[in-house]
């Protein structure tokens, strides 16, 4: 909401030197928050004077237009010129070149003179154009930043202005004044007007404010207005959609007249353009009182009007001049012909006021706060109507407003009143809110006294009763917010100062600090950081083709995903149910910024829809669902299982002197899964495996020793890889971090630690080239028996010596007993049952 | 020192030096002088084991005269032997000494000779690193869990109730399109990406026994497009306390400890008065950041308030008994101010440079 500082001093004491940034300065204080600030002399500076055409004289050019050599008088005949400077002629009369022709000799026009800018940091002076001196500019609207107006320069007797030459025009247009813009939250809808703010604006100073409302005065109507009849008496919620209809007429509007300059000005400042005088009066009194109005062309309507809801198929055209389809929901207003507006949202293209309206119906109405909401939201229609009506409208304004209006129709447009009014609906019930005399004291910790809730709400505009323990406050008809005594304690505090509010610390009971998950999760995250890994974040946002190549292992198979309803880019318009696609767009970005070296990881949730996605119905506000509505939202989730994912390419290190880098490889991508799997007391079990985005020799399934299977890890897939334009041998790894860190030991028991010396012996076993090394090893280990202390595979040879399609093994073992120094012989033959196993299990010969 | 073995201790044609008299105390001194001035003259090890040879070997003059001690008279024997061992004695300890000597230079050579340009040293280990974001969310999780709070989590995707229901947002209320909302097809599921982590708080509330004081940080998620301050997914921490008797005075209490511990003692707090559905009273945040950009001054840092008795009943609390408080703040936004991020894309894009200048601190 913006607000014109001129206007804002009608009801409340402005101290004449404040800005629009003092103004908001006060009025933050009591919760509106500044926007911004409009002043149209920070761009446009004078000397802007009223200046008068003595002569004219049209000069054909060669270029096929006519230009007006003009000398123009911008000092009263007479009287000296008392500016100075470049191009100001001291006689008081300046020649002007001016391209436009609206005007003739004797038109009162506004002259920007040499030394004056213009809103684009146009600066006038006195330059030579078509042979002559031309010291100055005749302005159009447009060049004075009034607006889009290209019909030519302004005429200040088309305007209704007769001022005397040499006047200031910057403050005949209004233009010195400025407007605060703030921000209006949708609980105060009573800030969407003039009157509102001037009563905020007088609570967050102290100072006077006068009611707008209640300067206008409303006669005793001679009789019945425009027949109106409201029918809709239970909508939505059970509630009426219209509980008043405030009609009013006005005959005989002269359309030819203009919009005074300082309404043009001020609802331009206020951001609403001028368009007619009949519209401006309409926006002019929603500004300043917040009530809506429409404005019907009497000759137009055909019959009573009846505000209902729509029949199935009914149809209107609004005044944007599109055809709507209509629902039985949307409120009518209607006359004999049907549909004449969607209520409280737009009006009917049929009945709408035009340059060559007369006698004008205004309506005031108060409509019910959903159904607008609905029908704006339906129609996509967000009008400056639609906003106040779904936030909250004055019930009691609608009089006043139609009065207000009546009176600038008459003053203004030359009209005049009926003295009959229409006036029907039923005022809602007041409700008195029960407010125990502590109770702000309990929830704010300011000891409040009496006067300070009494007066506070008083000053609202609230009716206050004591009663025994406390207060009956009946809420002002303009906040129709103010519902429970939490709102209201809001208010005493507001008024008396958030500043005020203490300060104490509460303790928390002893808490169990992070939990067991938390830990691990972090202690994840930072070993792959440790481990020379740099962590990103990534959207969540994925294509359809994304989810099916990295969402299973299969190919061909169209993947179980979340899709977004509104998604930003259609595209990319899933949810991902792997973290391998952000994260490969983020290596192909950093590797098209020039570092080839990468090792990126992402912890991310991904989204796994299951068989039920969401729920048909969900429980209202303000009462606990039962436990098996609750079991029901919780289960229409889809799993969101947190993954680890981890992508590395390139060196492990920087070239350097005495130094080689590594070239990451499969095992890389293995080991950063490993890693994440150590840190938390978790093997994984790696087996040959195969997933579509990866290298089909080079993939490996990583387990827990359950048998579950909780990741992938190794070479991405050279073709997957020339298509996402990244290097060949791109490594990378996905684990489901949940699932580690549930595999995670609860207690760790010690193994008791044996200091006798140890026994190593080699062993290499040569077996067919698609044995697994893992598993050999593992049948070693079991051949061993208990003195087997450790085994690793350390070297893998395949080649001469060794046959065709077989390869060699070299483990070493080390053998300790707890009890005593093994001898030689006891270690060769707990070897020998290792070698024995793997003869057994895979036909392993020693070599 | 051990005996020569060897036969031959002296290289051959070296000459043959006269054999003192082991009773000739002046000419075992002689032998002894030479001895010691071979071994002066020594600059290396190597010239130093030659003289060794010469003078303390089989064939040297001293050991020659040491061989003649036998075939004295008993006599003579005593003497001899009391001069043999002073002469010997004397060139072993020159011998031990210069040998000391040459050792230690030999020694601080080579280590003159391996020196390095510690310069041009290479890194092999690469150092990694979080992301500022995550840094952050771990920072004021901690502080939060240092006052006794506890870091509560939930889902991304969640259900309607949840996100606005149970957080007193009115079905038809344009409250709810201050958060554009990301929601799920089919849209009759009611199901949506979370606007804020305030679900976090209701499912608290039904999860945990009373009283709650929990801070829960996570993703979020609203329609904007990216830009230089708005990003469709971004992070926010928000804290609920709920016990017998908080008052605003709790939670200003609260929120001015936490902006201290984050921006140190001058920090301070201030509440303007605002609206969310979720609380009544509400109240809008500023912080004064006396290490801000550009001098000390008030940032607008997040939302807070009394939580709304309709909040409390959607979790099964009675708020008859009980009340609370809430806030919430942006992650991004803390960033951006805190440490002077200039642009919302350094945090979004994954550029290597952004995580690895903050490396593992904030």
């Amino acid at each position: 909401m913006r607000i014109p500082l001129s206007w804002l001093r009608e009801y409340a004491q402005v101290p004449a030197d404040a800005t629009a940034e003092d103004v908001m300065a006060e009025l933050v204080k009591v919760g509106l928050e500044e926007e911004d600030v409009h002043r149209p002399s920070d761009t446009l500076t004078g000397p802007v004077v009223v200046g008068q055409v003595l002569s004219l004289v049209k000069e054909p050019q060669s270029n096929g237009k006519t230009i007006n050599w003009c000398q123009v008088r911008v000092v009263p005949e007479g009287q000296e010129q008392t500016l100075t400077g470049k191009g100001i002629d001291p006689s008081g009369v300046q020649g002007i070149v001016c391209g436009a022709h609206n005007f003739v000799e004797g038109d009162k026009v506004v002259v920007t003179l040499p030394g004056a800018v213009l809103p684009g940091n146009f600066a006038i002076s006195a330059r030579k154009t078509y042979g002559h001196l031309s010291a100055g500019m005749i302005a159009s609207a447009r060049e004075l930043g009034l607006g889009d107006d290209h019909d030519g320069i302004i005429v200040l007797s088309e305007l209704g202005l007769d001022p005397e030459v040499g006047s200031d025009a910057m403050a005949l247009l209004g233009l010195y004044d400025e407007a605060a813009e703030i921000n209006v939250t949708p609980d105060r809808s009573y800030c969407f007007s003039i009157r509102g703010v001037a009563r905020e604006y007088a609570h967050a100073t102290g100072t006077v404010f006068t009611d707008p409302a209640a300067g206008v005065v409303v006669a005793e109507p001679t009789g019945p207005g425009y027949g109106v009849r409201l029918e809709d008496t239970a909508g939505i919620y059970g509630k009426p959609g219209c509980d008043r209809f405030v009609a009013r007429t006005v005959r005989g509007v002269d359309p030819s007249r203009p919009t005074p300059p300082w309404m043009a000005q001020r609802l331009r400042l206020a951001g609403i353009r001028s368009i007619s005088l009949v519209v401006d009066i309409s926006n002019y009194v929603m500004l300043e009182l917040g009530q809506p109005l429409h404005f019907y062309d009497l000759d137009k309507l055909q019959g009573e009007i009846v505000v209902r809801r729509a029949a199935a198929g009914e149809k209107l055209t609004t005044l944007d001049g599109r055809e709507r389809a209509l629902d039985p929901e949307d409120l009518l207003i209607t006359d004999a012909s049907g549909p004449i507006g969607i209520a409280g949202v737009m009006g009917g293209a049929a009945t709408e006021v035009s340059d060559t309206t007369k006698d004008v119906l205004i309506e005031a109405a108060h409509f019910e706060e959903v159904s607008i909401a609905r029908s704006r939201r339906r129609h996509r229609l967000p009008s400056e109507a639609s906003k106040r009506f779904e936030r909250g409208v004055d019930w009691e304004i609608a009089d006043e407003a139609a009065q207000r209006a009546v009176d600038l129709l008459v003053e203004l447009a030359g009209g005049t009143a009926d003295t009959t009014a229409t006036d029907v609906g039923t005022r809602p019930e007041p409700k008195a809110i029960e407010l125990p005399a502590g109770y702000p004291a309990t929830r704010i910790g300011i000891d409040f006294t009496a006067e300070q809730i009494e007066g506070t709400l008083t000053e609202l505009g609230a009716a206050v009763e004591a009663v025994d323990g406390g207060y009956l406050v009946t809420a002002p008809s303009w906040r129709p917010d103010l519902e429970t005594r939490e709102d209201l304690t809001e208010e005493i505090a507001r008024l008396v100062g958030y500043d005020q509010i203490p300060a104490t610390l509460p303790v928390a009971p002893p808490g169990r600090g992070l939990s067991r998950a938390q830990v691990q999760r972090r202690r994840v995250l930072q070993a792959l950081a440790d481990a020379g890994l740099v962590e990103v974040l990534s959207y969540p946002f994925v294509s359809a083709a994304q989810n099916n190549t990295f969402g299973t292992a299969e190919a061909g198979a169209e993947v179980r995903a979340v899709k977004l309803a509104n998604p930003i880019s259609h595209e990319f318009g899933f949810l991902r149910t792997s973290v391998l696609p952000g994260l490969l767009e983020t290596a192909r970005r950093n590797h098209g910024r020039g570092f080839r070296d990468l090792a990126l990881y992402e912890a991310g949730l991904v989204f796994l829809p299951g068989e039920t996605l969401g729920t048909a119905t969900i429980p209202p506000l303000g009462a606990k669902p039962s436990e098996e509505v609750l079991e029901e939202l919780y289960n229409g989730l889809p799993d969101q299982p947190l993954r680890l994912g981890a992508v590395l390419t390139g060196h492990d290190s920087p070239a350097a002197p005495a130094h080689t880098p590594r070239p990451y490889d499969w095992a890389d991508a293995l080991d950063t899964a490993r890693l994440a799997g150590d840190v938390l007391g978790v093997e994984l079990v790696v087996s040959q495996g195969s997933h579509q985005a990866f290298h089909p020799g080079r993939t490996a399934v990583l387990s827990l020793r359950s048998g579950r299977a909780v990741g992938y890890a190794g070479e991405l897939h050279p073709k997957l890889l020339a298509e996402l334009d990244l290097p060949a041998r791109t490594v990378a790894m996905e684990i489901d971090v949940d699932a580690l860190c549930a595999a995670a030991p609860d207690v760790v028991v010690a193994k008791p630690i044996s200091t006798f010396p140890v026994t190593t012996q080699d062993v290499a076993l040569v077996v067919d080239a698609d044995i697994a090394a893992a598993d050999v090893l593992e049948a070693l280990r079991e051949g061993a028996g208990e003195l087997l202390e450790d085994v690793a595979l350390f070297d893998v040879y395949a080649g001469p010596g060794i046959g065709e399609g077989r390869k060699s093994l070299a483990f070493g073992l080390r053998f300790r007993a707890s009890d005593r120094t093994l001898t030689a012989d006891e270690a060769s033959e707990a070897r020998a049952g290792a070698v024995a196993l793997a003869a057994e299990r895979f036909g392993a010969v020693q070599r | 020192m051990s005996e020569p073995t060897s036969p031959v201790d002296v290289a051959p044609g070296a000459a043959e030096p006269a054999v003192p008299q082991p009773t000739d105390g002046a000419a075992l001194d002689a032998a002894v002088e030479q001895a010691l001035q071979a071994f002066a003259a020594a600059t290396d090890l190597d010239q130093l084991k030659a003289a060794r040879l010469a003078h303390t070997g089989e064939k040297s003059p001293l050991s020659l005269a040491n061989r003649e001690i036998g075939r004295l008279d008993k006599s003579e024997k005593a003497t001899a032997g009391k001069l043999m061992g002073a002469a010997r004695g004397r060139v072993n300890k020159a011998l031990a000494e210069r040998t000391g000597v040459l050792e230690a230079e030999h020694a601080a050579r080579i280590l003159v000779e391996e020196a390095v340009d510690v310069t041009a040293a290479p890194r092999r280990r690469r150092a990694g690193a979080r992301h500022p974001l995550s840094t952050l969310q771990e920072r004021v999780s901690d502080i939060f869990v240092g006052m006794g709070w506890e870091i509560a989590e939930g889902p991304e995707v969640e259900s309607e109730w949840f996100n606005f229901n149970a957080l007193n947002f009115k079905p038809d209320h344009p409250a709810r399109e201050m958060q554009d909302t990301f929601f799920v097809e089919p849209p009759e599921a009611h199901l949506l990406l979370r606007t804020h982590t305030s679900p976090v708080q209701i499912r608290s509330m039904l999860e945990r026994d009373l009283p709650v004081y929990v801070l829960c940080p996570g993703k979020v998620f609203r329609t904007d497009e990216l830009d230089a301050t708005h990003t469709p997914v971004f992070h926010q921490f928000e804290g609920l306390a709920i016990d017998r008797n908080l008052s605003m005075a709790d939670l200003r209490g609260t929120l001015e400890h936490f902006a201290r511990q984050m921006f140190g003692e001058e920090a301070s707090i201030r509440l303007r008065p605002n609206y969310f559905p979720f609380t009544e009273p509400s109240a809008e945040l500023d912080i004064w950041h006396p290490g801000a950009k550009g001098g000390p001054r008030w940032i607008e840092w997040g939302g807070c308030g009394m939580v709304h008795p309709n909040v409390l009943r959607a979790a099964g609390i009675d708020p008859e008994v009980y009340s609370g408080f809430a806030f919430g703040m942006g992650i991004e936004r803390t960033l951006m101010f805190r440490n002077e991020v200039p642009d919302m894309h350094d945090m979004i894009e994954g550029d290597v440079r952004f995580s690895e200048h903050f490396g593992m601190e904030i």
